[in-house]
């Protein structure tokens, strides 16, 4: 799959209707074929010494072998119609060696001894081919081998175990829902996603891991056809490393905002979301048109989630900042002399970024990352300075680190692993702060609340968002609904005008299913854990126009 | 060889559809060879090839289908298919959108295999990417690039007697090179059918060209400029444009080509009169593919002639709803220009600017087609018909229906993106702040 079509997916608010069926990334199954058990662990263990052996026998001095299945089951529907469900399987094995100081990488559908076999010496192979270009050898950073273990996603309602019915039943509830708040039209999809890694090391690892991520979303446009305007309003949910339990709606986990907004932490009321969003989309139809200017700006964890992705995960990926993407996504401004001064200010005191693979119902949950890493949490902004990147076993000696951080993943058995960003979140503030006493201080503001248009510069330097939903603030109190508001501003300049963080209680996960890098290119899901934050003085335009 | 033969695939395809007992049953087989290679840092990274070859069943009973895929073609696996797509549609909710199964179809014989293509080899692209790291290594510069190559088949049939082969081939490949101080960064892209028309060096001494031309860039006011885009830059925002016109979305009242009161723009002049758009799968310089998204043969169509909308893409069954002939979505658009070369546009221009490419477009306003994203690797201030000096990257909003009442020429369409566009003179492009980004 392309990325083309993970950008159409993951924006799939701004009038693109998904497309059903694109996305089979593996071969289509039936709901029941995805509860089969597959392998045993002594079996994949058995298949992944003899790649181990064979590596090692042809002179491979390291291999690590994934044996992976994946799954996937993808729901879509709009209004009263069931448009597609595409429930997929795709297993096999990917084995990475290094021989000759270089790495090699082959995969295979074939998972038998003799498949396995000709695999690892096809690695092997390619890795000695590769050598001759190479001009520095491999350095990998050390790890101790884990043994036999096994990890889990803790979920209680394994979404696969949930009657295809019921979830067709709960989509179609949500478009009524929509369609008898004043929608005109609704696209509502529920996508699972569950991978069964089983990852083996030269270093004495066999690690089982069963991780479970899901997404519900929608969403919702109101038209006025007399004035030919349309104005539509997407789903607050957030995908999550969590099983079917997320659409449980728990009160608990609701938060009350201001405006009567109702954002959701662990537990979603998809139902709930789906009225609150047609109300919105008809509204939006004739909110004020913002006047561009300088606005304090309160943001929410659903909005300000792709606004910390792309600002500060991208730029601070080690590979990134080295060179190895700068034909696709890009460079960085944040270059290793900044991050050796020790004193970069990325931003304001507040800014404390953290990045983690650890945290329970996030999307990059697991106990050991794709190249047997045992994952932690590590600062990447402290007290507002730049302190850390992201890197993984042979980026590590560069940025003198001991270890890998463990954030490396690949997006399927015959992908090969490569650093990927882990949740990287904002730290939330020590005082008591809610969101309405946080607004309370605003004289000239915008509340800015949802996922909406993004786009950044290949440095990251240079931003514009967007978003669902927009609140003019005027002298502490919200004034009411505004349109066509995007914010413009540079990463530096923005993070140091953070002059407020709302305390633990207004802190959520934002979500993305689908963030893409590499050539050829893969996606990778990550979450983005924040509290409602205040940034002075940004400079937001009018994005109104006639045609 | 995952390259089936006409022959070869009509009898797999007519075997599966012998053990098929739906009411209808439709089958396609595709196969080839995906090679890549990867390098930057003047250095190779990775260096790939995949042969696959799947075969996927449509079963369905009344309104309800359901699809099965396998990549082994013996007869019990093939057979297994079958139970399993007839299984999965027995399942399934009806869908009420669904269309028959098309009986036999004239398909064009597309131009669109090259054996230059198929041949590649790995020696091929590890000369590639060598070529174009001593481009690089020769001007102290920095390369990154990739090239992925394509070669194979896809073949289709269905238990009303349709069936269609056709073999394809496309090559991709781009390069950035960056000065060693990180202060300029050029960029260039082609794509093709035919791997003999692809010059790896040559395209990479453009991107060196621009990256050593781009350093020292100097920051001038963003605002509304004169502009002139070269092909890649065009087709970035073009494309946009020309690939949403759905007509569905129109009717529904949620697209640009949406008429105030109810209905569609088809056949209004929303354009500049010199704006013609049409796609032809015959077209020496991008062939298309037989056949459209939903089994149609592809056509000739005419999309915007003199400025006026004529066509817009109605599915099958929305064509049947508002009682018109479907129109397929074509492979690629042909966007007509005139003969000017870029130099002769620069030499034309008092005060614009030059650009490149477009990075990170995303759309905020659906309503208006309006798009936001930068300038990157290669942007230059003109003034008095020449380049004067490189300029910081800019962040736009624009969109691409105003851009096109806003023409002052259009030059020698050439292939960018799968696409023939022009390189584009435009006045009044909305340029809303400086970029750092080199």
């Amino acid at each position: 799959m392309k990325r083309r079509d993970f950008i159409h997916l993951s924006g799939l608010g701004m009038g693109a209707m998904l497309t059903p069926g694109f996305l089979m990334m593996g071969n289509p199954a039936t709901a029941e074929q995805l509860l089969h058990p597959g392998l045993f662990n002594a079996e994949k263990k058995a298949l992944a010494d003899i790649a181990l052996n064979t590596a090692k026998s042809n002179g491979a001095t390291y291999t690590d072998v994934r044996i992976g299945r994946y799954l996937n089951q993808f729901l879509f529907t709009r209004e009263k119609n069931v448009q597609n469900i595409a429930n997929t399987e795709s297993f096999g094995v990917g084995i990475r060696v290094i021989a000759e100081g270089t790495w090699g990488f082959s995969a295979t559908n074939d998972v038998t001894p003799d498949g396995i076999k000709k695999c690892a010496e096809t690695a092997v192979a390619i890795a000695k081919a590769n050598s001759i270009m190479q001009k520095e050898p491999v350095i990998l950073a050390p790890v101790k081998g884990a043994g036999e273990v096994s990890w889990e996603t803790p979920i209680t309602k394994n979404p696969f175990e949930i009657p295809v019915a019921d979830k067709i039943d709960l989509l179609l509830s949500v478009n009524a829902a929509a369609m008898d708040n004043g929608a005109t039209f609704v696209n509502s999809n529920l996508f699972m996603v569950n991978e069964q890694k089983y990852f083996a090391s030269s270093d004495g690892s066999y690690i089982d891991q069963n991780i479970h991520r899901i997404w519900p979303t929608f969403n919702v446009t109101a038209v006025n056809k007399s004035e030919g305007k349309f104005r539509s309003r997407q789903a607050l949910s957030a995908p999550m490393g969590m099983g079917y339990e997320y659409l449980d709606g728990l009160a608990s986990e609701k938060i009350a905002g201001p405006a009567g907004l109702i954002s959701y932490r662990n537990s979603y009321d998809m139902v709930e979301d789906a009225v609150a969003a047609a109300k919105h989309a008809k509204e939006k139809l004739t909110a004020k048109s913002v006047t561009p200017g300088k606005y304090d700006l309160v943001l929410d964890p659903d909005h300000l989630g792709l606004t910390i992705h792309e600002s500060v995960g991208h730029p601070l990926e080690l590979d990134r900042v080295l060179g190895y993407e700068a034909n696709y996504a890009g460079t960085s401004f944040a270059t290793l002399d900044k991050w050796r001064s020790g004193d970069f200010k990325y931003g304001s005191n507040l800014v404390n970024i953290v990045a983690d693979k650890t945290q329970t119902h996030s999307l990059g949950a697991t106990a050991y990352d794709d190249e047997g890493v045992k994952c932690k949490e590590w600062d990447l902004i402290k007290n507002g300075v730049l302190v850390n990147y992201q890197a993984i076993r042979d980026q590590a000696s560069i940025i003198d680190e001991p270890e890998s951080h463990g954030c490396c993943y690949a997006d399927n058995w015959n992908s090969v692993q490569f650093q990927r960003m882990p949740n990287v979140s904002l730290r939330p503030g020590k005082e008591k702060l809610s969101v309405q006493d946080m607004i309370k201080g605003v004289d000239k503001g915008i509340y800015i609340v949802g996922r909406g248009s993004y786009s950044i510069d290949q440095q990251r330097y240079n931003f514009q968002f967007g978003g669902q939903l927009f609140y003019e603030i005027k002298n502490g109190e919200i004034a009411g609904m505004l349109e066509d508001v995007a914010y413009q501003s540079n990463t530096q300049e923005f993070w140091n005008s953070c002059s407020q963080i709302c305390d633990k209680d207004d802190y959520k996960l934002f979500g993305t299913f689908f963030d893409g890098k590499g050539q050829p290119s893969q996606v990778s899901a990550v979450s983005h854990g924040s509290s409602t934050t205040r940034f002075d003085n940004v400079n937001v335009i009018n994005t109104g126009r006639q045609i | 060889m995952a390259i089936l033969s006409k022959e070869e695939a009509k009898a797999i395809i007519d075997k599966v559809l012998s053990y098929a007992t739906a009411d209808e049953t439709s089958v396609s087989v595709s196969g080839g060879r995906t090679g890549n290679i990867r390098y930057a840092r003047n250095t190779v990274n990775t260096s790939g090839e995949s042969n696959e070859i799947s075969l996927s069943i449509t079963s369905v009973y009344g309104k309800r289908s359901g699809s099965s895929s396998i990549n082994e073609l013996d007869d019990v696996s093939l057979k297994k298919a079958v139970e399993r797509s007839q299984e999965i549609a027995k399942l399934a909710p009806e869908n009420p959108e669904y269309m028959p199964m098309l009986g036999p179809q004239n398909f064009p014989e597309t131009d669109n295999f090259a054996e230059r293509t198929n041949a590649i080899n790995p020696d091929y692209r590890a000369k590639v990417a060598m070529d174009s790291i001593e481009v690089s290594n020769k001007g102290n510069l920095t390369a990154a690039g990739y090239l992925e190559d394509f070669s194979g088949f896809v073949a289709m049939g269905n238990s009303k007697g349709m069936f269609g082969y056709n073999k394809n081939t496309s090559v991709d490949f781009s390069v950035t090179v960056r000065t060693a101080d990180g202060t300029g960064s050029g960029y260039a892209i082609r794509d093709f059918n035919d791997a003999g028309l692809l010059d790896a060096k040559g395209v990479t001494e453009i991107s060196a060209q621009k990256a050593q031309a781009s350093s020292t860039a100097q920051a001038i006011e963003p605002g509304k400029y004169t502009v002139i885009l070269e092909p890649t830059a065009a087709n970035d925002l073009m494309r946009l444009l020309a690939f949403g016109m759905d007509a569905r979305s129109a009717d529904e009242g949620r697209s640009f080509l949406s008429k105030k009161g109810g209905g569609t723009r088809l056949g209004e002049k929303l354009f500049d009169e010199r704006v013609n758009i049409y796609s032809d799968p015959m077209h020496p310089e991008l062939p298309g593919r037989p056949w459209n998204n939903e089994g149609l043969p592809s056509v000739k169509t005419v999309w915007v002639e003199n400025g006026a909308v004529k066509n817009m893409f109605y599915s099958r069954f929305w064509a049947e709803k508002q009682g018109v002939e479907p129109v397929g979505r074509p492979n690629g658009i042909i966007f007509e220009g005139g003969n000017d070369s870029l130099a002769d546009m620069i030499k034309s221009t008092q005060r614009g600017v030059l650009v490149t490419r477009f990075w990170y477009i995303r759309g905020v306003d659906p309503q208006t087609l309006l798009y936001t994203g930068l300038t990157r690797d290669g942007t230059f201030y003109i003034e008095d018909g020449q380049i004067k000096f490189p300029v910081k990257n800019f962040r736009f909003n624009e969109s691409p229906v105003i851009m096109l009442n806003n023409i002052e020429s259009l030059g020698k369409p050439q292939r960018a993106g799968g696409n023939m566009i022009p390189p584009m003179k435009i006045r009044d492009f909305t340029f809303t702040s400086l970029s750092d980004a080199v």
